[in-house]
């Protein structure tokens, strides 16, 4: 399988009025054509950020890209002029966000915001681009699409604005698509139905795609691999099968735990005690490790390398590497 | 229709009877009235000390059947009893010393906590409105309250644009055991939380109902984190009750078809279980409440609708040791769950 | 940081506001203490008609020969009381009616909207000039009469905030706790109403001024005080002369009533950051 995206040590920091911070230390992986990546955290993890410097989205000021590359099918994209930054956006790298609403400009009708991507990068007249908005919504399942292309969002239901949120990224055959917490927002019977949508256009257009969730049902679902974050960095990283059967970092057992609401009978559920840090008072050493209830003395001195385990699987823990108090 | 009680025997400390509550819709200067049909005639029974979970997605009524119940709304018919006293249409004078014995917990923890005030204040609110203590007692009340919830008394001159979700959630919590009630609704509490953090509120909850015995009204979307809470579980669609039953019964099997789409649709945070799941994919969108569809009003979206569904609107009947709104529920070959859940 | 503290800090992030904070306490310090210190009676001849700026009267003599110092320092005092009282009793009355109407909604709502609308669609400077000629020009009536055309506005916005405010969780948790409807109008939702309302009070100070000086501009002005208005009236019939007799209280007006608007706008962007952290 080919790498279609890969991202190398990229880091992102904010300027704020108590200083600078990092939301995302050196974070580096790739996804493959086809394949559907997903990177898991909770507030404050990072990962909406990291999404967003994917395509060059963070505000600056008050955030910088402070290092790393961003490869699409080899070229960075960091590098590239404002030019060319548009001729990815939107036609080789897709975004879909949380909350459709936001995302589809209210004045203007269905046919005339799907059609813009269309008419910008793929050059087709009006009449042409209205013709394939009709068949991109039938394609992403929406009912009567001519009718609701002239339609304004707000005619529209939620699922159904997501799924017109997916036409237009999909408009021009992306090569990856980035969905940041797609159904977060969304009923769960909803929820299903673009999940499956999104993973039966996945498999006919051989994209790559990037899901940026909380959920980890969504994730066993959906996803080959999972990247765990924690504070802006990645602590584990694996199969599917290997993260929910085999998780190494103390976080990602956590997560599992607190996340299996069928098991007990009344019973309390596995908590994980405390809260994320805040990005001004990051702990010295690892910054999972005042939650970690298998933290050493080693944990609270210096923060742990991402290093594979045997079975090549990146880890950022001493414990896990087996090291002992 | 008779409230359903989970033990007729056993008084219920809240009751609601037939609720119905619409809301007028403005159409044009000669268009006839239209309503949002919010609720329908829902019915429940809660006994002292039970967790009944009330389960949907958006625009099912769960909320609009908290604030009813709460009669922050007035509903359009039907009745509340609370401990034994119709407090349907009681004077906002006498239903204030009654407040104390039900509250409510808000889904956003952003929103539910005046950002003016502080801590201290606002858990201190409940008790100074009802207990006739002197400040200092008010205080350390109110830093004892703060401790039973996870939060130290030095939280009291905070003001919550300085807590995390979890924490503001925990310090609404804390609000509503103030004065001891017998009942709190929770609506959706922990849905607008991290998952991690969930864990650790419904925690909290559940501690909190051994050692208060209050009951709970626990509303939310998450069907494998109601099954794991509560004691009984009501299901409902556009305004109405189709399935009610026993939480682990219902765990184990879903009779109504919107109950399995429910249930099937959740995802699972096990991928060999996923990909054991067959999914029931609804079609279409749920229909506005403004105008419910004729006869059941799932049908729109039912595999399993026949004529009978169009023209006749299925009653709660019982099958199965359960309430499910479905003509065809429980008969032999009806509606077989494909695959299995957990 | 506490709110209080972030709010200064970001008004004092402002250059302009800050300059026009400044501009503004000089102006009230000379209003206030300038009649006290330089103590010549404005409605006194003290010279002849028209004189030049001088040694001796440093801004003057207006038309009928008064010191124009004097009449500027007094005229300050009317001015900026005129302009303060009325501001102050538009903005109570104005949301006292808003909140009650927002809050309540219904029939109430009802009625003072219909009562605001019906102040809105009249000028409301004809509005002043009708009342005041009505009743007999004087400091209180004057005051009254630009409070009663400016009540409307602030009710409205009110209104708009406390609708807002009222389906609120925080209220809805307040009253599921028994708090008594006044508690919740004054003491919860009330302070997270007032930034806007603030910032419109501030500003309704300036129109007041500005209305005040053209009522008096008119000869509606109350005849036993001075004011900036009344000096550019009188300075009407000689204005292509001796321009500096209206230029001159025409400058402090627009020198007031800018450092006013800088001020508003200050408040208005240090009371309602864009970036509010959740």
């Amino acid at each position: 399988m080919s790498t279609v995206f890969k991202v190398e040590d990229l880091s992102v920091e904010f300027r704020t009025s108590r200083g600078t911070v990092r939301a995302v230390d050196n974070l580096s992986f790739s996804v493959g054509a086809s394949e559907t990546v997903a990177i898991v955290g909770e507030s404050g993890s990072g990962k909406s950020t990291a999404a967003l410097a994917c395509l060059r989205l963070i505000a600056n000021p008050p955030g910088r890209i402070a290092s790393g590359r961003i490869l699409l099918e080899g070229r960075d994209i960091l590098a590239l002029d404002d030019a060319g930054l548009r001729a990815v956006r939107g036609r080789q790298v897709a975004m879909i966000f949380q909350d459709p609403m936001m995302a589809l400009n209210p004045v203007f009708t269905i046919e005339r915001q799907v059609g813009e991507v269309l008419r910008l990068h793929l050059g087709l007249d009006r009449r042409a681009a209205a013709a394939e908005v009709v068949e991109l919504l039938r394609l992403v399942g929406v009912p009567a699409p001519e009718e609701r292309a002239r339609q304004y969002p707000h005619n529209l239901s939620g699922g159904m604005r997501q799924r017109v949120m997916i036409a237009m990224a999909l408009a021009c055959r992306p090569k990856l698509l980035i969905a940041d917490e797609p159904t977060t927002a969304l009923d769960v019977t909803v929820q299903a139905q673009v999940l499956d949508l999104i993973q039966s256009l996945k498999e006919r257009f051989g994209m790559a795609v990037l899901l940026i969730t909380h959920d980890l049902g969504v994730v066993a679902e959906t996803a080959h691999r999972v990247i765990v974050m924690y504070a802006g960095r990645k602590v584990e990283e694996g199969s599917t099968q290997e993260i929910f059967k085999d998780p190494r970092h103390p976080y990602t057992r956590g997560l599992l735990e607190a996340a299996q609401w069928e098991e007990g009978d009344g019973n309390l559920l596995r908590e994980i005690p405390g809260t994320v840090p805040s990005p001004f008072d990051m702990p010295r050493g690892c910054s999972f490790a005042p939650r970690c209830a298998r933290a050493i003395a080693h944990c609270r001195k210096e923060a742990p390398e991402l290093r594979e385990l045997a079975s090549r699987r990146p880890v950022a823990c001493f414990v896990a590497h087996g090291e002992r108090g | 229709m008779n409230a359903i009680a989970a033990n007729p025997a056993v008084p219920a400390v809240l009751e609601a009877v037939d609720i119905v509550k619409h809301y007028p819709v403005r159409g044009g200067f000669f268009a006839p009235p239209r309503y949002v049909h919010a609720l329908d005639g829902v019915s429940f029974a809660l006994a002292a000390g039970e967790t009944l979970a009330v389960v949907g997605e958006s625009g099912c009524g769960k909320s609009t059947l908290a604030r009813c119940v709460m009669r922050l709304e007035e509903p359009t018919s039907g009745r509340i009893v609370l401990a034994g006293r119709d407090i349907t249409h009681l004077a906002r004078g006498q239903l204030r010393g009654l407040r104390r014995t039900m509250q409510i917990v808000f889904q956003d923890p952003y929103a539910s906590l005046n950002p003016r005030w502080s801590i201290g204040s606002i858990v201190g609110d409940p008790i100074r409105l009802h207990e006739p203590l002197a400040r200092e007692a008010r205080r350390a009340r109110v830093a004892e309250l703060l401790e039973t919830v996870g939060l130290g008394a030095e939280f009291m001159d905070r003001h919550p644009h300085e807590l995390s979700g979890g924490q503001r959630q925990r310090v609404a919590i804390a609000r509503a055991i103030a004065v001891n009630p017998s009942i709190v609704i929770c609506d959706e509490p922990v849905s607008s939380l991290d998952v991690s953090i969930q864990a650790q509120v419904v925690n909290l909850l559940k501690r909190l109902q051994r050692s208060l015995g209050m009951a709970y009204v626990f509303i939310s979307h998450n069907l494998a984190l109601v099954g794991h809470i509560s004691d009984r579980v009501a299901v409902m669609y556009l305004g109405q009750v189709v399935e009610f039953a026993d939480a682990r019964a219902l765990r184990g099997k879903r009779l109504h078809p919107y109950s399995q789409a429910l249930f099937s649709a959740a995802p699972v945070a096990d991928p060999d279980a996923a990909a054991r799941k067959t999914r029931i994919i609804l079609t279409g969108d749920v229909p506005s409440p403004v105008d419910p569809p004729g006869g059941c009003r799932f049908r729109t979206r039912c595999s399993h609708r026949q004529d009978r569904c169009a023209t006749e609107a299925p009653a709660l009947r019982a099958v199965e040791g359960r309430w499910v709104r479905c003509h065809f529920a429980g008969d032999a070959g009806f509606a077989p769950e494909p695959g299995t859940l957990a | 940081m506490s709110r209080a503290r972030a709010f200064w800090r970001r008004y004092r992030n402002n250059r302009t506001a800050v300059g026009g904070a400044v501009v503004l306490v000089a102006v009230v310090l000379l209003a206030i203490a300038g009649p006290w210190a330089y103590s010549v009676d404005p409605f006194d001849m003290v010279g002849r008609p028209a004189e030049l700026p001088s040694g001796e009267h440093l801004f003057g003599t207006d038309v009928a020969g008064r010191d124009m110092l004097a009449g500027i320092l007094h005229g300050g005092r009317v001015s900026l009381l005129i302009g303060v009282m009325a501001s102050l009793a538009a903005s109570v009355f104005g949301l006292a009616m808003g909140a009650v109407a927002g809050f309540y909604g219904g029939r109430i709502d009802d009625l003072i909207m219909r009562t605001t609308e019906f102040f809105l669609t009249i000028p409301s400077f004809v509005l002043a000039v009708v009342l005041v000629a009505i009743f007999s020009p004087t400091v209180a009536n004057i005051t009254m009469a630009i409070a009663v055309v400016s009540w409307p506005s602030v009710a409205r916005l009110a209104r708009a905030e406390f609708i807002a405010q009222r389906d609120r969780d925080y209220v809805l948790g307040c009253r599921a706790i028994g708090m008594p409807d006044w508690e919740i109008i004054t003491l919860q939702i009330l302070p997270n109403a007032l930034p806007p309302l603030i910032v419109v009070s501030s500003l309704m100070v300036a129109t007041a001024i500005l209305t005040e000086s053209g009522l008096s501009f008119l000869g509606l002005g109350d005849p036993n005080q001075i004011s900036w208005g009344y000096m550019i009236g009188v300075a009407r019939t000689v204005l292509r002369t001796s321009w500096w007799m209206a230029a001159i209280p025409g400058v402090m007006i627009l020198i007031t009533v800018l450092a006013i608007n800088l001020v508003g706008e200050g408040l208005n962007d240090a009371l309602n950051p864009r970036l509010r952290t959740r």
